[in-house]
């Protein structure tokens, strides 16, 4: 397969799993806005939303007040945001559009579709659409495109670089989500454990599509340790931290088998795998929950760097 | 609604003749005739939604508006009966054998200069005549792969070349998906009439490629496109024909040149390319040898095409072929190189580099269609019967100034076809586009791409000036 043609396949993952990101971020936040502000520590819920989707600057300069409106638009609908919804789900259909032949008529149908969907919300009166209609709807177009993939894309190299842009995108935006509601919501300690801290730990839950699951899996009261087992080193959760390196690792493996040769990125990924396979909720409490995804966050980019070195630039046998 | 009305004399009607409805047409009358408008314009926007779906769209360079345009696709078929069909196959497939021997001939011994039958100045000193290739024989000596001859018809039996295309003639996806989409939506047409299918352009088409393997190839050749990118406004014809095909689209990015080879980047590491189907131009190919600036080419392709390690279908220099001024000598070269009388007449051509032409043209500016020698894609011509005196006066102007850079024809009674449009069926001048293979065979699909001119009167089918396409059939023995 063309090292550039991979490459398209993993961005494709990626930018899908951006948009659906996107899309959570914005239910948290709606979410959370509902909510009483007391505490004198954020103004506003939609700051810390902005701060997580690291685009607060660019937000600022271009619209100023941070109201959901305003948030809507940037995050959603701004083709000058290259993290909008919009401008993910252009990128994937791009990316797509170049490497048509090593896609399937339904996944590109499918990616084809959600663009040219969006573009008729694009020319939709604002006041038509809800803030709950975008978000349901890049879930469901993110499900097509899965669905489509799960169904009709053979399993090739191509499956495995497209499942890994899923899998690395995932991880970094479960880490950044969980740092989000961890390091920016909270102003102060004395919150952890008190009923605004359950809130919003409930709406992180929630807008992980994994509430219900939650419940499955641990019953009782939600805690911090029991919710960050969940989201980090529980395998059952299929956003846990755990469930997408072990996921990309088996990715990296199977193309390891296809291709007979070992690569560093799996090197790469075993680490990280060790790591997590051992470390138990106490520990990563110890270190402190943010400095921990903030290595996370930095072990994820270099994975992507060393899926790139390995496969993506052609040169080396 | 008079659905077959046979719309202006002076122009032939391809559906009737006389009040009669021709032989051809004679399953597309009812068909057309018995067809509902609602089910018409249901039919239309179902096609148009299919097209859209598909992704098959055009953008016209530097014109903004919507990046995503369709061609119009028009529904009604053009039709040609068998026998007209051979005849115009026999013609094509003639032409295409000539152009490819003079092709080899200039950049060799140039027999056909030394013996009289052409001006020297107008070959060697021709803008797209390429001093880089001078002594280099492709495989099979063939220089163009895919010839697109585009020929118009005036009468029952009158068809005229209007240009040849030796270089990369794009549209062909566009029969191939017109085909597709009329055989979806009208199957019982299919069964009625018995029409010639064309979907095996795609197959033999890599046999054509693969048949000009280079002389250090050894087993099967690797073959793949190669595209300027996604931004260009072909690119859907270039992923269609990779994915018919079974190859690899590739982008200069995805190649480079080490030791004798030409190679393709891969998740496994480099890989060997034998033949390069090429949809760049000659200028863009190797900044090592043509432009400098170039970042779509491969540096150092031209020295290993050079030596025999890479094929590129067409080789560079074919466009010396398909000069407007060139044309002129078509007939010329099939007679010299072939020893046969051509069976496809030229359109007569006033060259104005030729002082009694240029003065015939000047005066004659009214009724003449002028053309710049390198143009293409409709831009830059004079249409004397549809212009206003102030244009003809402008490109007077222009002609007085550079008259070696235009050429004049006689505006030609495009025949017509029916057309679906606004207020029924109404007659719309086309053409035609067939695309002749040349390996180690020479081969032709019965059909091709039929463009028409969906403004009333208008003759330009280019569809960046609002041409639309239809799906072409040849009707079976």
């Amino acid at each position: 397969m063309l090292s550039r043609t991979a490459e398209n396949l993993f961005w494709i993952g990626r930018f899908i799993e951006r948009a659906e990101t996107r899309a959570r971020l914005l239910q948290v936040g709606a979410r959370n806005a509902l909510m009483p502000n007391i505490g004198g520590g954020y103004r506003n819920e939609w700051e810390s939303i902005l701060a997580s989707s690291g685009t607060a600057t660019a937000f600022a300069e271009k619209y100023g007040d941070v109201v959901q409106r305003n948030v809507e638009s940037h995050m959603f609908f701004d083709n000058d945001n290259p993290h909008s919804v919009a401008s993910c789900i252009t990128a994937a259909r791009e990316n797509g559009r170049i490497v048509r032949t090593a896609l399937t008529g339904q996944v590109w149908d499918a990616l084809n579709t959600a663009f040219q969907e969006m573009r008729e919300m694009q020319r939709t009166e604002r006041s038509q659409i809800s803030l709950h209609d975008m978000t349901d709807w890049t879930m469901r177009i993110a499900a097509q495109v899965r669905g489509a993939l799960a169904v009709s894309q053979l399993r090739n190299d191509g499956y495995r670089f497209i499942h890994l842009g899923f899998d690395v995108e995932r991880a970094d935006s479960t880490a950044r989500l969980l740092d989000v509601k961890y390091y920016v919501l909270l102003p102060g300690v004395s919150y952890v454990g008190s009923g605004l801290d359950n809130f919003q730990w409930t709406t992180l839950l929630r807008s992980l599509s994994s509430y219900r699951s939650f419940g499955w899996a641990y019953g009782g009261e939600i805690t911090a340790q029991k919710i960050a087992h969940f989201l980090i080193l529980n395998p059952k959760c299929p956003r846990s931290l755990l469930t997408c390196i072990l996921s990309a690792s088996d990715h990296l493996d199977a193309l390891a088998r296809a291709y007979d040769r070992t690569s560093e990125a799996q090197t790469q990924v075993r680490g990280q795998l060790a790591e997590l396979a051992e470390a138990s909720v106490e520990d990563i409490f110890d270190e402190g929950l943010h400095e921990f995804l903030t290595r996370f966050i930095q072990q994820t980019a270099e994975l992507s760097q060393a899926i790139h070195r390995s496969y993506l630039t052609g040169r080396t046998a | 609604m008079d659905n077959t009305a046979p719309g202006d004399p002076n122009f032939f009607n391809e559906m009737q003749t006389g009040g009669q409805v021709r032989a051809p047409y004679a399953g597309l009358e009812s068909w057309s005739r018995d067809m509902p408008v609602e089910l018409r314009s249901l039919k239309q926007s179902e096609a148009e939604a299919l097209f859209r779906r598909i992704g098959i769209t055009f953008a016209v360079y530097g014109e903004g508006g919507d990046p995503d345009r369709l061609i119009p696709f028009d529904m009604f078929p053009r039709v040609f009966a068998f026998d007209e069909w051979r005849r115009l196959e026999r013609g094509i497939k003639q032409r295409a054998r000539a152009l490819n021997a003079f092709l080899c001939d200039v950049y060799g011994r140039g027999e056909i200069v030394r013996a009289g039958r052409m001006p020297a100045r107008l070959v060697y000193l021709n803008e797209a005549y390429e001093k880089a290739v001078v002594g280099i024989r492709p495989p099979r000596d063939v220089y163009s792969h895919i010839v697109g001859i585009d020929l118009v018809r005036t009468g029952p039996d009158e068809f005229f070349v209007l240009e040849d295309n030796c270089r990369t003639p794009s549209g062909v996806s566009y029969m191939l998906e017109n085909r597709e989409i009329m055989m979806r939506m009208f199957p019982q047409l299919f069964q009625q009439n018995r029409i010639a299918p064309v979907e095996t352009y795609p197959g033999a088409l890599k046999r054509t490629l693969a048949s000009v393997a280079p002389r250090k190839c050894e087993g099967e050749p690797k073959v793949v496109i190669l595209t300027p990118g996604h931004f260009n406004s072909a690119y859907y014809e270039h992923t269609f024909l990779a994915d018919q095909m079974g190859l690899e689209l590739v982008e200069g990015q995805d190649l480079f040149v080490d030791g004798d080879f030409c190679w393709m980047k891969t998740t496994q590491g480099p890989q060997k390319v034998d033949v390069i189907y090429r949809r760049l131009d000659d200028a863009f190919l190797d900044p090592l040898c043509f432009r400098p600036d170039s970042m779509l080419g491969v540096p150092g392709l031209m020295n290993v095409y050079r030596s025999g390690g890479v094929a590129l279908a067409s080789a560079p220099g074919a466009g010396v072929a398909d000069d407007k001024a060139i044309y002129t000598y078509v007939p010329e070269m099939i007679r010299f190189y072939l020893g046969e009388e051509p069976i496809l007449n030229n359109v007569p051509t006033w060259q104005c580099a030729r002082a009694d032409d240029c003065a015939y043209v000047l005066e004659h500016l009214a009724e003449l269609v002028v053309k710049e020698v390198h143009g293409s894609g409709g831009y830059g011509m004079l249409v004397g019967p549809a212009s206003t005196s102030s244009q003809i006066e402008a490109f007077r102007a222009k002609i007085a100034e550079d008259p070696d850079n235009y050429i004049a024809q006689p505006t030609l009674a495009l025949s017509t076809c029916p057309t679906f449009v606004d207020s029924g069926i109404a007659p719309r001048h086309v053409d035609l586009r067939p695309y002749c293979l040349v390996g180690r065979e020479i081969e032709l699909v019965p059909g091709g791409l039929t463009r028409v001119a969906l403004t009333e009167g208008s003759l330009v089918v280019n569809s960046s000036q609002g041409g639309g396409v239809k799906d072409t059939w040849v009707l079976a023995e």
